[in-house]
């Protein structure tokens, strides 16, 4: 198989509104800036991948028809992307594949949401037919999970409160982050209303507006450029109405990570990945996601989220760049997880850098958590 | 930023959208029985999981689940939150609590409304039963349920109610 790479990453600045921009002017800007930071010129440009939440969330429907100019698909093959919030990880995937098939050499990839231009929990929480109205957005549907999570393995109150302050800490140290709250900690997260119980009003994601853009190229076209080589990378979904799907810890989940590794030769996460970005949209799903990622044992994720592993500091820092719970712009937020993954092997994460990281993970999931993406990204091609 | 990027007005305005449902063979099934105030799932003839409210097929195994199967209407909490924050366009009033609820010989939950007990009562594996609206209300919908309220009864360890495949 073909090895591709990252040679590109290209994010905008992420806000609660980006009145300056229209759609287009957004996914262009990350483009841009992706493209620049690839040094390559549109006439490189082989295929266009496209990915972002549903339609419903700004009522422009099918929007990569109307963005073809903006992402400089004309003329050119272009493809949509649909996998809920796990989209930009999946869109980051199948970019990829398009380079690895031999099909493309060099392909660009956008994601996006402008939540500002509709209402995200609106959209997320419609009358069902002939059912009581009773959805009430995503922190609604993921808190009965995470509520299961605790009575399973009985972790402190505040190991939420404590990923909530850690990810907004680490966003200070990332320009582009949408929450900036200066002095943050966990007795502030501890003080905030309560949303969704447990989940409290810091311990959820914000709603962003941004995009976020990577050029993906075959090892051919690499030149001398700084690369973040994709060493493995993985889609995997399951039933959402399934009899026997565990919600807290999903099999496509698991099945996704092992598979991950496996394409890169991992046998212990825990040691051998030097950093991740993991999509966590409310604080409970960091001990969540360790465990089904197999960094730990069930059960076990909550200590090492206590224990300080995961703090920029860590032996393992989890979501250096603020992560979701710092910028949600849903369509871009899996994708953002992937080129900040790319960007901490090139060594180009600036203030929020991971000294000397050598392999870490991008992840995202999405829908009722039965979605899954995932890659490896390293600074080695083996 | 240049002022030729500087932010614009924006206007808010509002876009209606009606859909048309067609619920599918099963759900008609499932509704029809609704009406009458009776609950009935269908099961997989393979892996014999009982789906309520059924979709016509088993996710597991990727056949129809043609075989019916009439449940109580009587359950268990699998989990719950409390919503604290108004939902736009929801007409519910918070604090409400959302619950999974699992019927008795189900093997999937769905959400509902429990009611008539303190929130902080509330917990996982706690038993519940429906309450029915009036008998002239009744319509093709689970809104025919007003909300599950607890019932006296043991509550149910959760981690037991895993889908085991015969």
């Amino acid at each position: 198989m073909i090895q591709a790479g990252v040679i590109g990453v290209g994010q905008t600045n992420y806000d609660s509104k980006r009145r300056d921009v229209s759609m287009a002017g957004l996914v262009r800007e990350a483009i841009d800036k992706a493209m620049l930071a690839a040094d390559i010129e549109w006439d490189a440009v082989d295929a266009v991948v496209l990915g972002k939440a549903p339609d419903m969330f700004e009522g422009v429907i099918m929007p990569e028809l109307y963005l073809a100019d903006a992402i400089g698909a004309v003329g050119k093959p272009v493809l949509r992307v649909h996998t809920a919030g796990s989209v930009g990880g999946s869109t980051a995937v199948i970019a990829a594949s398009h380079v690895c098939s031999g099909q493309f050499k060099t392909v660009l990839t956008v994601t996006f949401e402008k939540q500002s231009e509709s209402n995200a929990t609106w959209a997320l929480s419609p009358r069902y037919p002939y059912s009581p109205h009773i959805n009430a957005g995503a922190g609604g549907y993921f808190a009965p999970f995470i509520r299961e999570y605790i009575r399973r393995y009985e972790p402190p109150e505040h190991i939420g409160w404590k990923v909530a302050a850690k990810d907004r800490q680490n966003a200070l140290k990332n320009p582009l982050a949408h929450l900036q709250i200066p002095g943050i900690d966990e007795k502030m997260v501890s003080e905030t209303p309560m949303l969704w119980e447990p989940l409290r009003y810091l311990e959820s994601c914000p709603s962003s507006d941004g995009a976020c853009a990577m050029v993906i190229t075959s090892e051919d076209r690499v030149g001398s450029r700084n690369v973040a080589w994709i060493r493995g990378m993985a889609v995997r979904s399951e039933g959402t109405l399934s009899a026997g799907r565990d919600e807290v810890n999903p099999q496509g989940g698991i099945d996704c990570a092992k598979d991950i590794y496996q394409q890169a030769g991992i046998q212990n996460p825990r040691t051998e990945i030097d950093c991740a970005e993991i999509y966590v949209p409310f604080s409970w799903y960091e001990p969540m996601w360790l465990e089904n990622l197999g960094f730990c044992d069930l059960g076990e994720g909550w200590k090492l989220t206590d224990e300080g592993v995961t703090a920029m500091d860590g032996s393992l820092p989890v979501n250096m760049s603020g992560g979701v719970l710092s910028s949600n712009p849903i369509g871009a937020s899996g994708m953002i997880r992937f080129g900040e993954a790319a960007l901490q092997v090139m060594g180009l994460a600036e203030d929020h850098q991971v000294e000397d990281a050598k392999i870490s993970m991008g992840h995202a999931y999405g829908g009722a958590a039965q979605f899954f993406a995932m890659w490896i990204v390293s600074s080695t091609k083996d | 930023m240049s002022d030729d990027q500087a932010p614009k007005d924006y206007k808010e305005s509002f876009i209606h959208l009606e859909y048309q449902y067609t619920a599918g063979s099963a759900t008609t099934t499932f509704l029809n029985q609704v009406k009458e105030g009776r609950l009935v799932g269908q099961s997989c003839p393979k892996c014999k999981a009982v789906y309520v409210p059924p979709r016509g097929s088993c996710p597991r195994c990727g056949i129809a689940t043609s075989i019916e199967v009439p449940l109580t209407d009587k359950g268990c909490v699998e989990s719950f939150t409390v919503v604290h924050i108004p939902i736009p366009g929801n007409p519910i009033v918070p604090p409400y609590v959302c619950a999974m609820i699992r019927l008795d010989e189900a093997d999937i939950s769905f959400l509902h409304l429990v009611q008539d007990i303190e929130i902080d009562q509330i917990r996982i594996g706690m038993r519940v039963q429906a309450v029915w609206k009036p008998k002239d209300e009744w319509t093709h919908s689970l809104e025919n349920i007003k909300w599950f309220a607890p019932i006296d009864e043991p509550d149910v360890d959760v981690s037991t109610l895993r889908f085991k495949p015969s």
